[in-house]
């Protein structure tokens, strides 16, 4: 991966390694902010800024910090202190700065503090050895590739309210199965890049 | 073991909490938005149930609305009196008495009253049905009985009769409203939790159409609105409607109907000297 091009990169973080489906990283937020579409979307978007911040973030800790001074085995206890204290810090300076935002997507930024999603994304850019520009796109579309999974699946719940879904497999059941068979759809793209 | 790296290591990670923890310090100080402390206090009082009853999204948003001024004290049908008074000493306001609601399904059409119009085999909800044709029942306005209210009930208050019509416990509704917005025929309503008598029908037809239809339903012949001592009850579109604040709970008018479209228990009416 550490000569991948930019395009292969994108395929690869929305599709291929999809965050949610192939990867299982971020099923919290997956099965808990998927019951509407609006909502969804709007976890997905709280998700892609959080996880785009946090990639460059964490990039330039290791970078400048823990692999300048050999304290690599450091990366996720580090890694977890500043995502968590990012999100906080957006979440505040959100507040004052935009209200608007912080209204849209203020809810959903707590959640994702402590989301595996963002963590594994920046131990993942660290482990394939990317650079500053790759890094960026990578947690870019690898964020955006999270959103498409937690809308489709939302659209699909939608549906799933009113269908005839059989007692025992109501509710969370059905949903689990839903995310199995998406899962297994998106298998379909291995081997594209 | 290499004693240097364990204090690298606890080191360098204490340091970037410390620094993280002084930006974050700051941060709040300079960014800090002033929010009334009356929000978290009204916060505090309410039940925390985050049901919308009160027509704001959650608890938070009823506590900002509150303080603000938009909603009532009272706002919050959940909580009842109890909150509303601590919600209106926080308020430093005298709390207005809050009359405990309760949901009421205004429909006896159940099959010897209410023919069917055709056999409904489809999936057991009201939305479902209601989306064929406006339902199987032959009155467009009343209670199918199948129970999508029943769903969505978080108290367990709401069950579906051995008469195949949707009914409101009282003693467990707490006037949430869920049930009220699922409905698809709007065919149930909140009445105060003393009111005895209830006009049990929905059906905003004409009376002959009506009459058609439905053995029990409310033809809009005006006769409880002439009968009535107080003025209480008014045919509005072609339906009786009681003015819940006017109404004594004499039961004349459930006396008059001449389909039994107004239901009362008469062992409990009271009458005036």
């Amino acid at each position: 991966m550490e000569n991948a091009s930019i395009f292969v990169i994108m395929v690869s973080a929305v599709l291929v390694n999809n965050f949610v489906l192939s990867r299982f990283l971020g099923i919290c937020p997956f099965l808990g902010v998927s019951k509407q579409v609006e909502t969804a979307f709007g976890m997905g978007m709280a998700v892609t800024f959080v996880m785009t911040l946090s990639g460059i973030m964490t990039y330039l800790v290791d970078k400048l910090l823990l692999s300048n001074y050999g304290l690599e085995h450091l990366q996720t206890a580090a890694f977890i202190l500043v995502i968590a204290s990012l999100v906080q810090f957006v979440e505040i300076v959100l507040q004052k700065m935009s209200p608007t935002l912080h209204q849209a997507l203020g809810v959903f930024l707590p959640l994702i503090t402590t989301n595996c999603a963002v963590l594994g994304l920046s131990l993942l850019n660290i482990q394939y050895k990317f650079n500053l520009v790759q890094t960026i796109v990578h947690s870019f579309f690898a964020a955006i590739g999270f959103s498409l999974a937690i809308v489709l699946f939302a659209g699909i719940r939608e549906k799933l309210q009113t269908s005839d879904v059989p007692k025992p497999f109501l509710g969370f059941p059905i949903a689990l199965i839903t995310a199995g068979l998406m899962s297994i759809a998106f298998l379909g793209f291995t081997g594209l890049v | 073991m290499n004693m240097n790296l364990v204090i690298l290591a606890s080191v360098s990670l204490g340091v970037m909490g410390l620094i993280f923890g002084i930006i974050l310090a700051f941060a709040s100080k300079k960014f800090a938005v002033e929010v009334d402390p009356r929000v978290s206090e009204v916060r505090e009082v309410v039940p925390g149930a985050n049901c919308g009853a009160c027509g704001y999204p959650g608890c938070d948003g009823f506590s900002n609305a509150v303080v603000k001024g938009i909603a009532p004290v009272n706002g919050c049908p959940v909580g009842g009196a109890a909150v509303a008074a601590k919600v209106a000493k926080i308020m430093g306001l005298e709390a207005e008495s809050s009359v405990k609601r309760v949901a009421k399904v205004k429909c006896d059409g159940h099959a010897e009253n209410c023919s069917n119009r055709y056999d409904y085999q489809g999936i057991d909800s009201c939305l479902a049905a209601n989306m064929l044709n406006g339902g199987p029942k032959s009155c467009s306005f009343g209670c199918m009985g199948l129970g999508s209210c029943v769903a969505v009930c978080p108290f367990d208050a709401i069950h579906i009769n051995d008469k195949g019509l949707a009914e409101v416990d009282p003693e467990k509704c707490t006037a949430c409203g869920k049930c009220i917005e699922t409905c698809p025929k709007d065919v149930i309503s909140l009445v105060p939790y003393e009111q005895l008598t209830i006009v049990t029908c929905n059906n905003k037809d004409k009376g002959p159409q009506v009459k058609k239809n439905c053995k029990v339903a409310c033809i809009a012949c005006g006769m409880c609105e002439r009968n009535c001592p107080h003025d209480a009850i008014h045919v509005v579109n072609n339906l009786a409607e009681i003015d819940y604040s006017k109404c004594v709970n004499c039961m004349i008018c459930v006396e008059k109907c001449p389909t039994g479209a107004i239901q009362g228990d008469l062992s409990l009416r009271k009458m005036e000297a």
